[in-house]
This record gives C-alpha cells, sequence and structure tokens, in this order.
C-alpha cells in the first residue's frame, strides 16, 4: 500500500511523534510523582517548577498529564487491538463465506452498534467492577462490530474479482487466499478505521473516569482530572485546560494522522 | 477532513467548552432566578441543593440516610425535638415532667396540633407512634431505648410512660418517636406529619418539594414553598449553585467556597459526623487488631485535614464528635501519632506485609472520595495498597451499609438524635447497624452499664470509657468531623446551624 506525502500526514506524524515520546517518557520517569501530594503546594499556577501547576492536593498536574496520558493510550491501543483482531476475525470470514452464519453475526453487531458503547461499557463495568483490565476487555470487544463491518464490506466486494476467481481455480487454500490475496486489500480502510477507533476509544476512556466508573483514584486519567478539575475552574483554570488540552492534543494528532492516510490513499476525500 | 475525525474533534472541543462557559456564566443572573415572588413575601420559594436522593422509604421510622433526616427534621416532630442550642423543647406536647425517680414522664400535648392531612393529633396516635417506632425502626439505639418502657397511658390529654428503669436519655428517643398519624399506611411514599412543613411530591433523582404547613402551631415559617434539588453528582450540584440556579446548598467543600463566585454568603460550622476509614472487623485483614492499628499509625489525619480541608474540620480519634463537649475525649484524638514504621513493624507482626484491599467509598461525596484518595497515598508509603472504588449511595448503601460486602470505606456517621448512644450503641456487637462487625464483650459490658447508670458524672466516664475501647482497638481508623460549609443565596437570611444533622427551613426568610 503506497501513501502519498501530504500536509495532514507531515503533520499528524510529527505531533503523534512528540506526543508517543513524552507518554513513553512518562512510564519510566515524571517530574514529579503522579501521586505524591503535598499540602504547602495546592493549586500552584503554571511556573518552571509545575509547568502546568497543582491541583487541589498539591500534586504536579504536568506528571499527571503525561501520566495520565500513558493510560488513555495504552487503553486506547488495547482496545483498538482487541477490538481490530475481532473485527478483522469475524469480517473477513463473514464477507468471505456469507451465509446464514454471515446474517446473523451481522445483526448482532448492528444490535450492538445501536447502543452507545459507553453505556454498554457502564453495565459492564458496573456488573464487574472497573479497573484498567477491565475497562480495557469491555471496550474492545464492543469496538469489534465496527471493525467487523468495516472489513467484511471490503471483503465482501473483493471476493468475487477475477483474480480471485482464478486463484480459487487454481487450487489456492482458502486460508491463503484470505491472508495474501484478500486482507491486504482491506488494509486502505483498515487504517483510518483504526485511527478513529484510536481516538474514539480515547474519549469513552475519558468519559468513563469522568464519571467515576473508569480509572480510580489516586491513578492519574484525563477523564477523572477533568471531571476533578471543574471545581477550580475559577481558581485554578490551568488544572483543566491542561488536562482537557492533552486529551484535544491526542485526538487531534491520530485525527490527522487518520486523515492523511485517507488523503494519501485517495480515499476519504471530502 | 473527514467528518468522522471532525466529530471526534468536535465532542473534545465541546467538552472542553461547555467546561468554559459554565465558567464564565457563572455571575450572570443571580438576580432573575427565582419565581418572580418578591411582591408578596406570603408565596416566596427556595430552591435547595441536595448532594444524594432521599431514602426509598420516607416513613420516619425507617430513614437510613442522614441526608435524608435532616430533610425530613422540617415534617416530622417528636413530642419534643431539639432546638439550635441542643435543647428539647416542647413540641406536639405542650408540657413535659419527670417524675424525681427518672422513672415517670409525663406529656401534655398541646391543643389542637394538626396533621398535615388536618386530622387534630390525639393521646392515641402518640400511643400509636411509640408502639409503631419501637417495633418497627431501623435505629438501633432508639430501638433500645424504647425497649425501657413499662408502660403507657393516655388520659385525655395527656401522655404517661413509665421506664422499667431510669434512662438519661430518654427524651431524646422521644424526641425522635415522630408523632404519625395512627394506622395511617402510606407513610413510605406521602409521609404525613406535624412538622412546619408538609411534605408535596417527590421525583425520584430529581426533586422533593415541601410547603409550609399554614396550620403549624408555632411561629410559621416565612418561605412557602422550599424545592430540594437532587444532584447525584457533586461537581454538578456545585456548577448549578455558581450559575445561581439553587438558592442554597449545604456540605460544600472549603474548595468549593473558595470557587465560588457569585457572591453567596458562606457559614462555616460542622456537619456533626465520624468520618472515618471505617474496616470490616469482622473479615480478614482487618480481623486483626494490629493491622487496624498499622493503618492507624500509617495515616496522617493532620495531612489529610491539610489536603482536603484547608486544615478545617475538627479530629476526632473516636466515634464522637467535638460539638458534643460533655462526652468527647480530646486525648484521643492523638492516640495514634503518624508513625510509617510503627505502622511497618506492626503490619510485619502480624504477617501483612503488601496488604492489599479495597476502599469502597460513595462517589457523590467529594469529601468522601478525596479523603479515600489522601488516605490510598498515604498508605502506599507503607507499601498498603488501598484500591478505591466509587460507588453510587444505593450501591453503597446495599453492598456495604446493609450486605457487609467491603474491605474499607469513608463515610460519616451522624448522631440521629442528641445523645451519645446515638453515636456508640452501633458498635455493640449485637447491633443490627454493626457495619463493621466490631464485636468487643467489654465494650458490650461497658455500653450497657452507662445506659442503665443514672448518675450523669458516672455515665458520662462510662462513655468516655467506651470510647477509649474503641479507639484501643483501633475498630476504625477515625479521621475528622467535616467542616460543613452552607452557601446561601444573598437573598435570603436566617440559616440556623444545629448541633446535629437538621437543615431547618423553618429560620429561613427574605433578606
Amino acid at each position: 500500500m503506497k501513501i502519498r506525502k501530504n500536509g495532514f500526514l507531515k503533520t499528524g506524524e510529527i505531533m503523534s511523534l512528540v506526543l508517543a515520546t513524552v507518554i513513553v517518557t512518562g512510564f519510566f520517569w515524571t517530574p514529579y510523582g503522579t501521586t505524591a501530594m503535598n499540602a504547602a503546594e495546592k493549586t500552584l499556577p503554571p511556573s518552571l517548577h509545575h509547568l502546568l501547576g497543582t491541583d487541589n492536593f498539591g500534586r504536579d498536574v504536568f506528571s499527571r498529564v503525561i501520566s495520565g496520558a500513558g493510560t488513555s493510550f495504552l487503553i486506547a491501543l488495547g482496545v483498538v487491538a482487541v477490538g481490530c483482531i475481532g473485527g478483522v476475525l469475524i469480517g473477513s470470514l463473514c464477507g468471505y463465506f456469507g451465509g446464514i452464519a454471515d446474517a446473523v453475526l451481522m445483526r448482532v453487531c448492528d444490535a450492538i452498534t445501536a447502543f452507545p458503547a459507553i453505556l454498554l461499557a457502564l453495565v459492564v463495568v458496573s456488573l464487574f467492577g472497573g479497573g484498567m483490565a477491565n475497562i480495557l476487555l469491555c471496550l474492545g470487544l464492543l469496538f469489534i462490530p465496527s471493525f467487523a463491518r468495516v472489513v467484511r464490506t471490503e471483503v465482501a466486494r473483493v471476493r468475487d474479482m477475477n483474480y480471485i476467481q482464478s486463484a480459487r481455480l487454481m487450487g489456492v487454500s482458502t486460508g491463503r487466499i484470505l491472508l495474501r490475496h484478500i486482507l491486504p486489500n482491506t488494509f486502505p480502510v483498515l487504517l483510518p478505521a483504526v485511527t478513529i477507533g484510536f481516538n474514539n476509544a480515547v474519549l469513552a476512556e475519558a468519559s468513563m473516569s469522568f464519571l467515576g466508573v473508569g480509572i480510580q483514584p489516586p491513578q492519574a486519567s484525563l477523564g477523572s482530572m477533568l471531571k476533578d478539575s471543574q471545581t477550580y475552574l475559577n481558581t485554578a483554570p490551568w488544572y483543566a485546560l491542561g488536562t482537557g488540552g492533552m486529551i484535544v492534543l491526542l485526538v487531534l494528532a491520530v485525527s490527522l494522522l487518520s486523515e492523511g492516510i485517507q488523503q494519501g490513499t485517495g480515499r476519504g476525500q471530502v | 477532513m473527514n467528518k468522522k475525525s471532525l466529530a471526534a474533534l468536535l465532542a473534545v472541543f465541546v467538552l472542553a467548552g461547555s467546561l468554559g462557559t459554565v465558567c464564565l456564566g457563572a455571575t450572570t443572573e443571580t438576580e432573575a432566578s427565582s419565581d418572580g415572588d418578591v411582591a408578596s413575601s406570603g408565596d416566596t420559594g427556595i430552591t435547595i441543593g441536595l448532594p444524594q436522593d432521599l431514602d426509598s422509604s420516607l416513613d420516619p421510622y425507617q430513614i437510613t440516610a442522614a441526608g435524608t433526616r435532616e430533610v425530613m427534621f422540617n415534617v416530622f416532630e417528636g413530642l419534643v425535638k431539639p432546638d439550635k442550642d441542643g435543647n428539647f423543647k416542647d413540641a406536639v406536647a405542650s408540657s413535659h415532667e419527670v417524675s424525681d425517680d427518672g422513672l415517670t414522664y409525663t406529656f401534655t400535648l398541646r391543643d389542637g396540633v394538626k396533621f398535615h392531612n388536618g386530622e387534630i393529633v390525639t393521646a392515641d396516635d402518640v400511643l400509636y407512634s411509640f408502639k409503631t417506632c419501637a417495633d418497627t425502626t431501623v435505629n438501633s439505639s432508639v430501638a433500645s431505648a424504647l425497649s425501657d418502657i413499662a408502660g403507657e397511658k393516655a388520659d385525655g390529654n395527656t401522655v404517661t410512660i413509665t421506664l422499667k428503669e431510669p434512662l438519661s436519655s430518654f427524651l431524646s428517643a422521644v424526641s425522635s418517636v415522630s408523632i404519625v398519624p395512627a394506622d395511617y399506611t402510606d407513610q413510605a411514599s406521602v409521609p404525613v406529619g406535624t412538622g412546619p412543613y408538609r411534605f408535596v411530591s417527590r421525583s425520584v433523582q430529581d426533586n422533593a418539594v415541601f410547603e409550609r404547613n399554614d396550620d403549624y402551631y408555632g411561629k410559621l415559617p416565612q418561605i412557602k414553598t422550599v424545592t430540594c434539588k437532587i444532584f447525584e453528582d457533586n461537581n454538578a450540584l456545585f456548577t448549578a449553585l455558581n450559575a445561581g440556579t439553587l438558592d442554597m446548598a449545604f456540605h460544600l467543600t472549603v474548595d468549593q467556597t473558595k470557587n465560588l463566585t457569585n457572591g453567596y454568603k458562606v457559614t462555616e460550622g460542622e456537619m456533626n459526623l465520624v468520618q472515618a476509614l471505617y474496616l470490616n472487623n469482622a473479615k480478614a485483614p482487618f480481623d486483626d487488631e494490629k493491622v487496624r492499628q498499622a493503618l492507624c499509625y500509617g495515616i496522617d489525619v493532620d495531612s489529610i485535614l491539610e489536603l482536603t480541608e484547608d486544615g478545617h474540620g475538627a479530629k476526632l480519634g473516636s466515634s464522637m464528635y467535638p460539638s458534643f463537649k460533655k462526652y468527647f475525649d480530646d486525648s484521643l484524638t492523638d492516640a495514634y501519632p503518624y508513625d510509617p514504621e510503627k505502622a511497618q513493624q506492626l503490619l510485619a507482626d502480624a504477617g501483612a506485609q503488601g496488604l492489599n484491599f479495597t476502599i469502597k467509598v460513595p462517589g457523590n461525596y467529594t469529601q468522601h472520595v478525596d479523603t479515600a484518595t489522601v488516605i490510598a497515598e498515604q498508605l502506599s508509603q507503607i507499601g498498603v495498597t488501598a484500591n478505591i472504588e466509587q460507588v453510587d449511595w444505593e450501591t453503597w448503601l446495599s453492598d456495604v451499609y446493609q450486605n457487609r460486602d467491603f474491605d474499607a470505606t469513608v463515610i460519616g456517621f451522624d448522631a440521629a438524635y442528641l445523645s451519645p448512644d446515638a453515636l456508640l450503641q452501633r458498635w455493640m456487637s449485637d447491633d443490627a447497624t454493626n457495619m463493621i462487625g466490631y464485636s468487643n464483650p467489654d465494650y458490650d459490658a461497658v455500653m450497657k452499664k452507662a445506659q442503665s447508670t443514672t448518675d450523669d458524672k458516672e455515665q458520662t466516664e462510662l462513655y468516655k470509657q467506651a470510647e477509649k475501647l474503641l479507639s484501643d482497638t483501633a475498630a476504625n481508623v477515625y479521621i475528622q468531623d467535616l467542616a460543613d460549609f452552607v452557601a446561601l443565596s444573598p437573598k435570603f437570611t436566617g440559616y440556623t446551624p444545629y448541633p446535629l444533622y437538621a437543615l431547618d427551613f423553618s429560620t429561613l426568610k427574605l433578606a
């Protein structure tokens, strides 16, 4: 798959790279402990010591934003991985073989898509408890239909093309046809789906934590930080701005990347 | 950009933007928010924000939550009721007398007191109330006080109650026997009492409306309609308050009051609650006294006060709060000075290094969540992992309070009425509301003795002894009596703090 260079792609690449570096660094090192409290340094404005100021417990907002972004990043990555693998598996099999199984599975997917993912996730988490692993698995499963649908359509389209027919006539095994001849064809639609899925996952995790059912305190999470920062909008606006800004950057970077890919592959022009 | 990424971006900006507008729009239009009422003060309404829904049953004897009790304080009255100084004044009774031996209480009913349904209160209603309360109340300390009654007699307008043995806290128990109409069975949904306000309607998780009882025997309140808006999300409550949608809000945090920009008057008081990290004494690992003591040493209460409330709030040390001056033992507040090494040593002795447990905390209470957050951080310093699980209020009531399915929780217990029993009886081993499963024969013995002692001085000593036992055995990690901040619109005055958990609507008036 060839991607022509374009402005979106370049900006997206640079932003993603910078963010990824910051986030990965954050896994090993942050300027301050992400949960270390300090009563003497409550709600300090941004300074050289605290780039984004401090929160109501005297914790360094910058450290927590990095760590929270790391959590969001890991969860979003995991969600996309689960959703993508599940989606490709279901989508390609359904698309290739069709039949009753296809119809049933696709209707199930429709049914799942009919509910907002967050609502279902809330139900699952309140039944089985929160925590990173649960959120990841739960959102991941809920993201399967969106991938499955995209892949299925593409596979169903390619399936009846001449070269596939020929491969079949030549006695190439079904597995090989799916893997070598059909799957690469789905990449141009899959890649944007992955990036959009990533963004949705970031927002979904943030929303769940915002509602108090996602990542639990004192662990840093962009959503719960945004929630806590509401009280301090007047006296410590940097708390909300720093946190919200990170969500914007994270989503924007990947959105630009996605846009660049779509333009570069000649799809998805508006 | 394509539509999906645009939509995603838009979502982010809307999220960030809505926070921004809330911030900017905060000071506008506080003047025009009420119901165009100023012309005649007789039709005034006030809107009050509540941080939790009322109990599902509003039957006065079935109320569990302090947050429900403080509101229903306006609807129900006993023969006597507490005033703002903690004394008992006559309410449905016009006078009461206690015999010299402390065994006979004679109440004379006030003439022509009407229930909210228009019926006149009779001696039969009083007897019915005492009987129903004794049989059905969920408040174990009231039930135990009422079980001391040997006989009740109604004679025209007087009710005479004789006790088996003298009980100094009996009058405070009487104050929590709400007088209700005999054989009225709809209390749970349409409560009927004699208080200055009558219940009009409620919409679950949305609001509850109360209206002035124009037949009230006492001084008529000025405010006609009181609308309680329920916000299960504390930030939403604060936002509504700051935007002027609410005229009044209780139980705010110090940080919230500092961020209040609409010119509301803020009053500081004490919540009259025992906030603690309550530990499930019946279950490992907290069935081990050493582990509980380790947590007491490993948690720095001063630092919690500093971090969560800028040093407001009062340290406790046991199940008693400072407003109860007579029974409060100051020396217990520092029974467990912060000592992480000793904590680790105790954990090692108990073989509980690397302890890992869950704190279930009701997410609608910012104060409790904040305290839990600080505790989790402090405990991580001594190698203990405390996972916080925020649950909604209904889940907390059923899982933690009723089913006792928890390791630890942060919550505040109030005194349902003005007696040390209201705070201490709970931890007797056979008590139905002994949520933490505390079982200590010494404590039971001291409490039984305290309850049956007539000598006031000796009794006070015994209650203090009981408090010390709770502290010595580290039943819970006692934190603080929270500072209570009340914000009231400049349009109103007359907020009256009480030494117990009560919101008195009747003293509110237009400024």
